[in-house]
């Protein structure tokens, strides 16, 4: 699995680094970031999934199987 | 003493007044569908009843007060007018009888929450970097320190004012900090706060002189910070610069007045409404006090259910929009709170659910203009609750008739009687 976000949607609300910090950092203005190659280890997919449905600007996008 | 051109000492004798007054009607209303107003009491006492009647009977309501303004209550309707600026200005973001001229856009009288593109995208960028949740994060200590201070103060009391004693301080002392404002100053902040989102409706001149009152504040401010520059948002305005020189004396004060006022009575309010909740829901308040990690969650229910903020928009051009036929200049009430308890965008939409743990609220807006200090409003909320609740984890309401809501586009509670238990 592979998260992914939409710098086109995304306006910084930071909801995914709130809830999955593992996977997502800010940028010095705040937008959101997948931290390294965006992969999604097995033990964060709960995490990664919370981020996508709560992201406001419906602004991340998980992609792939298992 | 430096000088700055920009910021003259002596008083500007004040220019014609350009824009577009209404007649101001007041009064009750008397259908809500065709006569709306968020000024009258029934509104601020408990909207959300005639929004979710709204949303079914009429979705997209009208009024001919404030010039014509139209009220969208779904949230799919909410959504796309934060999001298409192209048909919808933020010229002017406090619905009122003024319109400001059309002139003033794109960047207007606050920017960038009144700044529409392309302006908007590189005021907004200027301010960004200080209102990141890890710059915020900077005035966390002192915000908790702050918050247990006023605990401590209320040492003996058996009552308190939740709103008036405890959530209005927090977020006046943090932006007064930020700003690099005295701290004394304090209660003329709340006086600007009130001037500004609630004297609507008074008689022009009247409303005229309040706002500059807040305006010669700021300006005596900006001189304070030109005389003696400071590691703060005030000074960091005064030298910063936009296409390759430093701003027009309006955006620096514009941009200062919108930090102050926007900071001030929306955390306030969002504070208020979560402990008001609280001290009505002992299973919640108790819920909360034996899982402490839950309040990340509840607090994004508080948010949602108690969403503190509603902006406007004006439109720019006639136009047949989903159903009605709004005309350029009408104001468009953008109410998050309503979007916020839209059946169709939500589970039980109605009820105040902790531990929701999806919950893709609007109440810091959507899209370009998502709400600035949204990172600093979720500190100040967080901070604010977690103290309380380790200071003083049963409480009730102590009289839920005295409590009072504030009137206008942020609502919260003003006067929150709580009884310590």
């Amino acid at each position: 699995m592979e998260v992914k976000i939409n710098p086109e949607l995304c306006q910084g609300h930071g909801r995914c680094y709130d809830l999955a910090d593992r996977l997502f950092g800010a940028d010095d203005e705040g937008y959101g970031q997948v931290l390294g190659d965006g992969t999604v280890p097995r033990e964060e997919a709960q995490d990664a999934n919370l981020a996508v449905l709560n992201c406001p600007e419906q602004a991340i996008e998980l992609l792939g199987e298992e | 003493m430096a000088v700055d051109d920009r910021f003259p000492r002596v008083p500007v004798e004040a220019g014609e007044e350009a824009g577009t007054r209404n007649e101001i009607i007041t009064g009750p209303v008397r259908d809500w569908a065709t006569d709306f107003s968020h000024l009258e009491p029934e509104w601020s006492a408990d909207p959300y009843p005639i929004q979710d009647d709204l949303r079914q009977r009429c979705p997209i309501a009208h009024t001919e007060r404030f010039g014509g303004a139209w009220l969208p209550t779904r949230y799919d309707d909410v959504a796309a007018i934060a999001y298409d600026t192209d048909r919808f200005s933020s010229r002017a973001i406090i619905m009122s009888n003024f319109r400001p001229p059309r002139e003033l856009a794109p960047i207007g009288g606050s920017p960038p929450i009144s700044s529409d593109p392309p302006f908007h995208h590189d005021a907004r960028k200027l301010l960004l970097g200080a209102f990141t949740k890890q710059n915020v994060a900077r005035q966390e200590p002192a915000t908790r320190a702050f918050c247990h201070s006023l605990i401590d103060s209320f040492s003996g009391r058996d009552v308190v004012d939740a709103a008036h004693d405890y959530a209005q301080h927090i977020p006046v002392r943090v932006i007064a900090n930020m700003l690099g404002f005295p701290p004394e100053d304090g209660p003329q902040f709340r006086e600007f706060v009130e001037d500004l989102l609630e004297g609507i409706n008074l008689p022009p001149d009247e409303r005229r002189e309040r706002v500059s009152r807040l305006f010669d504040y700021l300006l005596a401010q900006v001189h304070a910070h030109i005389d003696e520059p400071r590691d703060d948002l005030t000074t960091y305005l005064i030298n910063a610069e936009l296409y390759g020189r430093k701003l027009d004396p309006d955006v620096v004060t514009g941009a200062m007045a919108l930090l102050l006022i926007a900071g001030i009575d929306t955390s306030w309010s969002a504070i208020g409404a979560s402990l008001w909740h609280l001290a009505k829901t002992p299973g919640d308040r108790e819920r909360l006090v034996a899982e402490p990690a839950l309040l990340a969650t509840a607090m994004e229910e508080f948010l949602r259910a108690y969403a503190p903020v509603t902006m406007a928009r004006l439109v720019k051009e006639d136009m047949h929009w989903h159903g009605v036929d709004m005309k350029a200049d009408d104001w468009i009430l953008l109410s998050f709170p309503a979007a916020n308890r839209d059946p169709a965008q939500f589970d039980q939409a109605g009820e105040i659910v902790i531990d929701r743990a999806v919950n893709r609220h609007a109440a810091f807006g959507l899209g370009i203009h998502r709400c600035l200090g949204s990172h600093l409003a979720r500190m100040e909320l967080r901070i604010a609750l977690e103290v309380w609740l380790e200071r003083i984890p049963a409480f009730s309401l102590d009289d839920p008739g005295a409590v009072t809501w504030s009137a206008g586009q942020i609502r919260g509670p003003r006067a929150l009687p709580i009884r310590i238990d």
